[in-house]
């Protein structure tokens, strides 16, 4: 603690990120031995994230912002990092996850060995983690970007890490197409912002300090709100930007798609909230209603494709999808809030997005983390060849329970926190002086509740059918707990995910300048008036929620169950499962992934491209008596049809019809350039 | 040498200049076209060396020696080896008929008398009047590469393009500084020398230098 308060967080910070790259570039030396390298390794980034972490708790608390400008640079253009409390926030955040999931790389990683060596994956993680520690401390348009590239470039070897196989290479190539023309909208933003602060004569309009003296047009301010948040929300996954989310997330190494999903995502939600709240600070409220109307619509496609996936990591991808739609459904709010100058309320929807964007760190890191678990142990990704693994593995079990619980927003974990401050700012909606909002609101209400119930009936399936029955696949014999590191990462995410559901008023306390210096307002004001035990949002007699009683009850009710049921030896006893009359029940006759997403299947089914067939072999002796049935049903994107699709014919037609350009004489080139500066001197005459 | 005859020799000079450009235009034979290059090299070198006198550019001196060397001797000597080595005896063949286009390059010298006027008007060197014959010679240096099919008569047009160029900067500012002169030239050198690879392998792959040959390059569809 004593060396924390000798270097500001900032430094601290700075010091972390250089390690790391430092790390990056040593790392080839090391890598003759590839368990002293993973040793190494996993101790380095563990050092580095927990000093960022311990920078950005630092500066939250303090409310402070340090300003450095690097000496490195272009010329004239010097790189400028900033640490506020926003930035501090998203520090804690990344750094925190990548803690766990540092100490949990070293046990996944030995998992490599001998397979390939990891040398490659070891460099580009240490390079991804000082990427998105750089991004959230940019201050400027030009070091935001240049971070922003090397995150996205080294996230792109990440998927790519296993790259003999085909599925992999095309995943990752996805990836880096949509994160490259997400990159080039938020280019074009900042170009934007830049020209309307400064005018384009001058280059001192890259500074985010120039942006935020500006006042912008109202037109020249949409564009560049719109250019970022399509630029950003390509990154975050929002739909129809999604389509990369389930095809890179499974691939990558489990620990990569921990990062990718829990912290990654959220460095496109900071940007989001650094260009519209700090930077153009101004804005109407129907920016607002778009953020929330697509975030709604993320959020409930998310968890719809979530339900009926049977590939457990595509199935997290999914869900990912439909939680980055939860937190843009609370800036979106905010915003609106923002705009009809209602700072109270601004700031608890605020609050509720960013406590979101912690919590869904937490949870989802800790359930990528176990799906790599459960992927390390078994070798299998589909669900349907899983079951059983509770009596295999019960440390990942227990370690993933809390995980779904947590993302199925049940207390006293924190997924719950999150989501009902978000229901309580819908609530007080109502007093926007806007009627087409008020009425838009309580549906937007509705459909996050049914988002909030396809959640749990996920994660009921997703644990339920890979840790509960019985053993569905092969090679059950070489299934095994996960090792002690990569258990001890889970634990720590775990026992997080707990904190944050049982001290809410703590955390809402702690991060209640974010909010402050966003949209004006304080909620620690109300939230905490009755004491650190009840979370009182808005009044102690509105709504009120203490995790620690619930907690506390929870413990109560299942001590006093395990008493009664243990008190008396023999009043539990096993007998064989019953098997309604039928004789040899098999592993296959258990709810599989499929059948019990098939409800929701028929219900949802119009908003989902579904195709299903059924065919039968038939019997030679008798018709009615078939010899087997065959089941096919495949899910796929509507996007692709809708959107995609329509897209890449319509740029092939225009391929085409360019190429008629290319003749291959080299007279009509000629013919080309000659015309071309004829037109132009003829343009300067005039 | 007092100012009005340097201006009168210059603008003797360019007139001729622009009238080699027009005979490379029209001159069918390729030995004859080679000549016309070199004379055209030789105008330009005893151009600048005028201008350097008058201006008392010194530097100039050297650009001239050096564009006599190498557009006067060492340029057409490389044309003449490719022309017998390849063996082209045919006559040069072109795309649009001859009067066609004499005409089209009278139109161009008109364009860029229209289009220098202002500048000439500015500008108080001895060699303003030069400055739209240079750009004429420019564009009709790249009207010859549109209209001949024959790759070394491109050649010859590029270079052509390359000597107007250099004019156009002697008449301007009285020459660019000495290593970009230095730099252009040897430029000029390797190029000559590339194309010349370039057409050893044409001609062994395509068994012809007919640039029409090479639309067998282009990729189907």
């Amino acid at each position: 603690m004593k060396v924390v308060m000798i270097f500001s967080p900032g430094e601290i910070a700075s010091a972390s990120i250089l390690l790391l790259m430092v790390f990056a570039l040593l790392a080839g030396l090391l890598g003759r031995s590839q368990g002293v390298l993973i040793v190494f390794f996993s101790l380095v980034a563990t050092l580095a994230s927990a000093l960022t972490t311990a920078a950005g708790v630092m500066t939250v608390w303090r409310g402070t912002s340090e300003q450095f400008v690097l000496l490195i640079g272009l010329p004239d253009l010097p790189f400028h990092l900033r640490l506020d409390p926003l930035a501090g926030f998203f520090l804690t955040v990344i750094g925190l996850l990548s803690v766990f999931v540092s100490i949990y790389s070293a046990g996944y990683l030995k998992g490599f060995a001998g397979q390939r060596p990891v040398t490659r994956l070891v460099v580009f993680y240490c390079l991804f983690l000082a990427g998105m520690f750089m991004v959230v401390l940019a201050d400027d348009a030009l070091f935001f970007l240049i971070s922003w590239e090397v995150m996205a470039a080294a996230s792109y070897f990440l998927v790519m890490f296993e790259d003999e196989r085909a599925e992999n290479r095309r995943a990752a190539l996805l990836y880096l197409v949509v994160a490259h023309v997400g990159a080039i909208a938020i280019l074009l933003s900042f170009g934007v912002m830049a020209g309307l602060a400064t005018g384009f004569e001058s280059f001192s309009g890259y500074t985010f300090d120039a942006m935020r003296q500006a006042t912008f047009p109202v037109a020249g301010a949409t564009a560049a709100f719109l250019l970022a948040f399509f630029g950003f929300a390509a990154k975050a996954g929002m739909v129809p930007l999604h389509v990369w989310l389930p095809e890179a997330h499974p691939v990558a190494p489990s620990n990569i798609s921990a990062l990718m999903s829990g912290v990654m995502l959220k460095t496109a939600i900071y940007g989001i909230i650094r260009i519209t709240f700090d930077l153009l600070r101004v804005f109407p409220w129907w920016w607002g209603a778009i953020v929330l109307f697509l975030g709604i619509v993320s959020a409930v496609m998310g968890i719809l494709y979530a339900v009926m996936e049977k590939d457990l990591k595509r199935l997290l991808a999914y869900s990912s999808v439909e939680n980055i739609g939860i937190i843009l459904v609370g800036i979106g709010l905010s915003m609106v809030f923002s705009s009809f100058k209602l700072p109270v309320l601004a700031a608890l929807a605020m609050t509720a997005a960013l406590y979101h964007v912690l919590n869904h760190a937490m949870f989802k890191g800790l359930l990528f983390m176990g799906a790599g678990a459960v992927l390390h142990a078994t070798h299998e990704r589909n669900m349907e060849h899983m079951g059983g693994l509770i009596h295999r593995m019960p440390w990942t079990a227990a370690l993933f329970l809390v995980g779904c619980v947590s993302i199925s927003a049940l207390p006293p974990f924190n997924g719950f926190v999150s989501e009902w401050l978000l229901f309580q700012a819908f609530l007080l909606s109502p007093s926007l002086p806007s009627p087409l909002m008020k009425l838009f609101m309580p549906l937007a209400a509705a459909l996050l509740a049914l988002t909030a119930a396809l959640a749990a009936a996920t994660f009921v399936k997703a644990f339920g059918v890979s840790f509960l029955g019985q053993w569905r696949g092969q090679r059950q014999h070489t299934v095994h707990e996960a090792d002690w590191s990569m258990r001890s990462g889970m634990i720590l995410a775990a026992a997080a995910c707990l904190f944050l559901g049982v001290f809410p008023t703590v955390l809402i306390d702690w991060m209640d300048i974010v909010p402050e210096q966003l949209v004006g307002g304080r909620l620690s004001m109300s939230a905490t008036a009755s004491g650190w035990l009840w979370l009182t949002p808005v009044a102690s007699e509105r709504a009120s929620y203490s995790g620690i009683l619930v907690f506390i009850a929870a413990i109560v009710v299942y001590g006093l169950v395990y008493i009664v049921l243990h008190v008396k030896p023999g009043r539990i006893h096993r007998g064989p499962v019953w098997d309604c009359g039928f004789e040899r029940l098999t592993s296959r006759m258990q709810y599989n992934a499929t059948s019990f997403a098939m409800p929701l299947r028929r219900v949802f089914g119009f908003v989902v491209n579904i195709k299903e067939s059924v065919t039968l072999v038939p019997q030679s002796a008798h018709a009615a008596f078939p010899k087997r049935l065959q089941y096919h049903l495949r899910i796929r994107d509507h996007v692709w049809n809708v959107l995609y699709t329509p897209i890449a014919g319509a740029s092939f037609w225009l391929a085409r019809k360019v190429g008629r350009l290319q003749q291959g004489r080299i007279q009509s080139y000629l013919i080309y350039s000659f015309l071309t500066i004829l037109v132009l001197l003829f343009l300067t005459v005039l | 040498m007092n100012l009005q005859i340097a201006a009168q020799i210059n603008s003797f000079l360019a007139a001729f200049v622009l009238l080699t450009a027009f005979a490379m235009l029209v001159q069918k034979r390729i030995y004859s076209l080679i000549h016309i290059f070199a004379w055209q090299g030789l105008l330009l070198s005893i151009n600048t060396a005028i201008v350097g006198y008058v201006a008392n550019k010194h530097h100039l001196y050297i650009s001239s020696i050096m564009t006599l060397s190498l557009k006067v001797f060492v340029l057409p000597y490389i044309l003449h080896v490719l022309v017998v080595r390849l063996k082209i005896r045919k006559e040069v063949e072109t795309l649009v008929n001859i009067p066609m286009t004499m005409l089209i390059g009278l139109a161009l010298v008109i364009f860029s008398y229209h289009l220098m006027a202002p500048v000439s008007e500015l500008s108080h060197l001895i060699t303003k009047s030069t400055l739209a014959i240079a750009l004429a010679t420019v564009l009709i240096g790249l009207l010859m590469m549109i209209t001949r099919k024959h790759a070394v008569t491109q050649i010859i047009g590029f270079l052509a393009m390359e000597n107007g160029l250099f004019f156009a900067a002697t008449s301007a500012t009285y020459g660019m500084p000495l290593v970009v002169e230095l730099g252009v030239a040897l430029d000029v050198l390797i190029a000559a020398f590339i194309f010349g690879i370039f057409f050893f392998h044409i001609h062994t792959t395509f068994d012809s230098l007919d640039v029409e040959q090479m639309a067998k390059l282009k990729e189907g569809d």
